[in-house]
C-alpha cells in the first residue's frame, strides 16, 4: 500500500492510494490530466512523464536507459524524470510526490 | 462555441476500444456537458489491445488487469457505457441509431469507431475446424489459452507472419507450444518493412525455436484421425492442434456505408476526423484519413492512431480549431526485442542499417526517400526511434556518412552535421 501524490501542470494536488500495480495505472484510473499511459505500460510512448520530488529520489530510483532515452529529446526532461508506467506500485513508494511533467 | 451550445445535448459513440473510450474521455476533457453514451458490441469493460498477444497472452491474467478505464472513470466522468450492445443502423435524416433490439438512440453527433475484424481467409476447412482462431479480442485470447492448455502435443500453426502472427507466435513458444508461421509472401513483414528487417525477424524466431516457413500458400485444412493438417500449394502439410488465423483484417466500414457515408480504404474522413455528414465523425483503425506530412490517405491500424483520432474528434465536435497531423508510431515485443517504428517507409528507395557498438541486438533501419528521411525502425533502440520521430517532423537534412559510421554513438548532432563536399 503506498500513498502517492500528483501535482498536475495546473497545480492541482491529487493524493491517491494503490496497492499494486503501475503507478502510470493508478494515475489513469484516477484521471490525473497529462498522464495518459497510451501504450498500456510498456514504455513505448512516454505520455506518463513526472518529476520525482528530489527527497523521493532515493525511493523511486532514476531513469532507466529506454526511459531516459524516450526523454531525451522532451521540453521538460530534468535529472528527476520518469515514465511512471516502469515504477511498480509497493510500500517502498509510500508518500512520494510527482509532478506531472506534461 | 460556448458551454451553453453544447448542453443538453448528446454525443453517440458507436465502437468502444481504444478510439471511442478515448473519444468519449477527451469530450469531457474539452468541455461537452451532454450526454456522452458509448456503445460496443463486446460485453466486455474496454480493455488495451496491444497486450492481447504479448504479456496477457502469457500470463493468467484476466481482463480486468488490462482496461483502459476503471469502471469507475465512466460513472465518474458521466459517460455511459452500454457493453454487449449492437449498432444495426444509423438513420441520418433523423438523427438516430438503431440499435440490436431495434431500439433507437438520437443523437446530435455521432462518433463511428467500429474499428476492424480479422480476415478469416476462405480456405477450405478453415471455417469449421475447430481451434482454428483469430487474435483481436480477449475471446479469442481466452480461447487461444484454452487450446493451449487442453493440447497435448501444443502444435501451433501460424497463419500470416505479420506483426500480430509473429508476437502471437513469440508468445506462445513461451507457453511451451511448438510452433510453425506460414507466410504467403517470400518474406515476413513483408508489407511493412525492409527485407534487412524482415530477416532480423526470421532469425530471431529461429533462435527461440519458432519455424518461419516462407512463400506457404495454404489451400486447405484436412483433418485425418482427428488430428488437423494444414496443406499448401507446394504440397508440403503441416499436422497441427491449434491454428492461429493472423492475416489481417477488415474493417467493420458496413454501418457507415448503409448509412451513404463516403468510403475508399475505410471510412473517409477529414483532417478533423469528420465524415461527409456535419454531425458524424469516424475514428481509429477504421478510417481513412488525410496525412498531411506524407502528403495522402492513409489507413492505419494503431494505438496512437485510434488515441490521437479521437483527441481531435473530441476537440472539433466541441466546437474548437484543431488538425490531426502525427507522425504515425508503432510497436512490437517480441521474445527481448522492443521493436519502435516511426513514420511510413512506404516509398522508399534506401535503407541504412546501423548496428550500435557491434551489439546484434541493437538495430536501427532508416529509410529515406532520396535526402528525405521517412520512417526508422528500431531494434531495442529507444534512441534511435526518438532521433528518428525528431527528424522525421522537422525534415532536416540528414548526414548520411555518420548515420552509417557505427563506430561513433548515434548522437542527434552527428545526424545533423554538415555534410562535407
Amino acid at each position: 500500500m503506498a500513498q502517492i501524490t500528483f501535482i498536475t501542470s495546473d497545480n492541482e494536488t491529487i493524493t491517491l492510494e494503490g496497492k499494486s500495480g503501475s503507478v502510470m495505472a493508478l494515475a489513469v484510473d484516477h484521471g490525473i490530466k497529462g498522464i495518459d499511459g497510451d501504450c498500456g505500460g510498456v514504455c513505448s510512448c512516454a505520455t506518463c512523464h513526472v518529476h520525482v520530488a528530489p527527497e523521493d529520489m532515493s525511493k523511486t530510483g532514476s531513469a532507466s536507459q529506454i526511459e531516459a532515452d524516450m526523454l531525451e529529446l522532451d521540453d521538460n526532461v530534468n535529472e528527476f524524470s520518469r515514465l511512471c508506467c516502469q515504477l511498480e506500485i509497493s510500500d517502498s513508494l509510500d508518500g512520494i510526490v510527482l509532478k506531472v511533467a506534461n | 462555441m460556448s458551454n451553453r451550445l453544447i448542453k443538453n445535448k448528446t454525443c453517440v459513440v458507436v465502437g468502444a476500444s481504444h478510439a471511442g473510450v478515448n473519444c468519449a474521455f477527451a469530450l469531457r476533457r474539452e468541455g461537452w456537458d451532454g450526454d456522452i453514451i458509448l456503445y460496443d458490441a463486446d460485453p466486455l469493460l474496454p480493455y488495451h489491445r496491444p497486450p492481447l498477444s504479448k504479456a496477457y497472452l502469457t500470463s493468467d491474467d484476466g481482463i480486468d488487469k488490462n482496461l483502459l478505464k476503471s469502471a469507475e472513470s465512466y460513472d465518474k466522468e458521466g459517460i455511459s457505457l452500454n457493453l454487449g450492445v449492437s449498432v444495426k443502423a444509423i438513420d441520418r435524416t433523423h438523427k438516430n441509431i438503431i440499435l440490436g433490439d431495434g431500439s433507437v438512440q438520437s443523437y446530435d453527433k455521432l462518433v463511428v469507431a467500429t474499428g476492424a475484424r480479422p480476415i478469416i481467409p476462405s480456405i477450405p476447412g478453415l471455417a469449421n475446424s475447430n481451434n482454428a482462431i483469430p487474435l483481436r479480442t480477449a475471446t479469442d485470447v481466452a480461447n487461444i489459452r484454452h487450446a493451449v492448455k487442453n493440447s497435448n502435443k501444443k502444435l501451433v500453426v501460424v497463419i500470416g507472419g505479420g506483426y500480430i502472427g509473429l508476437e502471437t507466435a513469440a508468445s506462445l513458444k513461451k507457453l511451451g507450444a511448438k510452433v510453425t508461421v506460414l507466410e504467403r509472401e517470400e518474406r515476413i513483414l513483408a508489407r511493412v518493412t525492409a527485407p534487412e528487417m524482415s530477416a532480423f525477424f526470421q532469425n530471431l524466431h529461429l533462435e527461440n525455436g519458432v519455424e518461419i516457413c516462407t512463400n506457404k500458400n495454404v489451400i486447405a485444412i484436412e483433418t485425418n484421425n482427428g488430428e488437423k493438417i494444414v496443406c499448401c500449394d507446394d504440397g508440403t502439410c503441416y499436422p497441427t492442434d491449434i491454428i492461429i488465423i493472423g492475416v489481417g483484417i477488415f474493417v467493420n466500414k458496413e454501418l457507415a456505408m448503409a448509412a451513404g457515408l463516403d468510403i475508399e480504404n475505410g471510412i473517409k474522413v477529414d483532417e478533423t476526423a469528420k465524415t461527409n455528414d456535419e454531425d458524424i465523425y469516424a475514428i481509429g483503425d477504421c478510417t481513412f484519413h488525410y496525412n498531411p506530412h506524407y502528403g495522402r490517405y492513409i489507413r492505419l491500424e494503431s494505438v496512437q492512431n485510434a488515441v490521437d483520432q479521437a483527441k481531435v474528434a473530441a476537440t472539433s465536435i466541441c466546437g474548437k480549431e484543431t488538425r490531426y497531423d502525427t507522425i504515425p508510431w508503432f510497436w512490437s515485443d517480441q521474445y527481448d526485442v522492443k521493436l519502435q517504428m516511426v513514420g511510413l517507409s512506404q516509398g522508399y528507395d534506401q535503407v541504412i542499417v546501423r548496428k550500435e557498438n557491434n551489439d546484434n541486438k541493437c538495430l536501427s533501419f532508416w529509410y529515406f526517400k532520396g535526402e528525405i528521411l521517412l520512417a526508422v525502425d528500431a531494434v531495442n533502440n529507444a534512441k534511435a526511434y526518438v532521433y528518428g520521430t525528431k527528424l522525421i517532423k522537422s525534415g532536416e537534412r540528414i548526414n548520411k556518412e555518420k548515420l552509417l559510421d557505427c563506430e561513433e554513438d548515434l548522437k542527434i548532432a552527428h545526424l545533423i552535421s554538415p555534410i562535407n563536399s
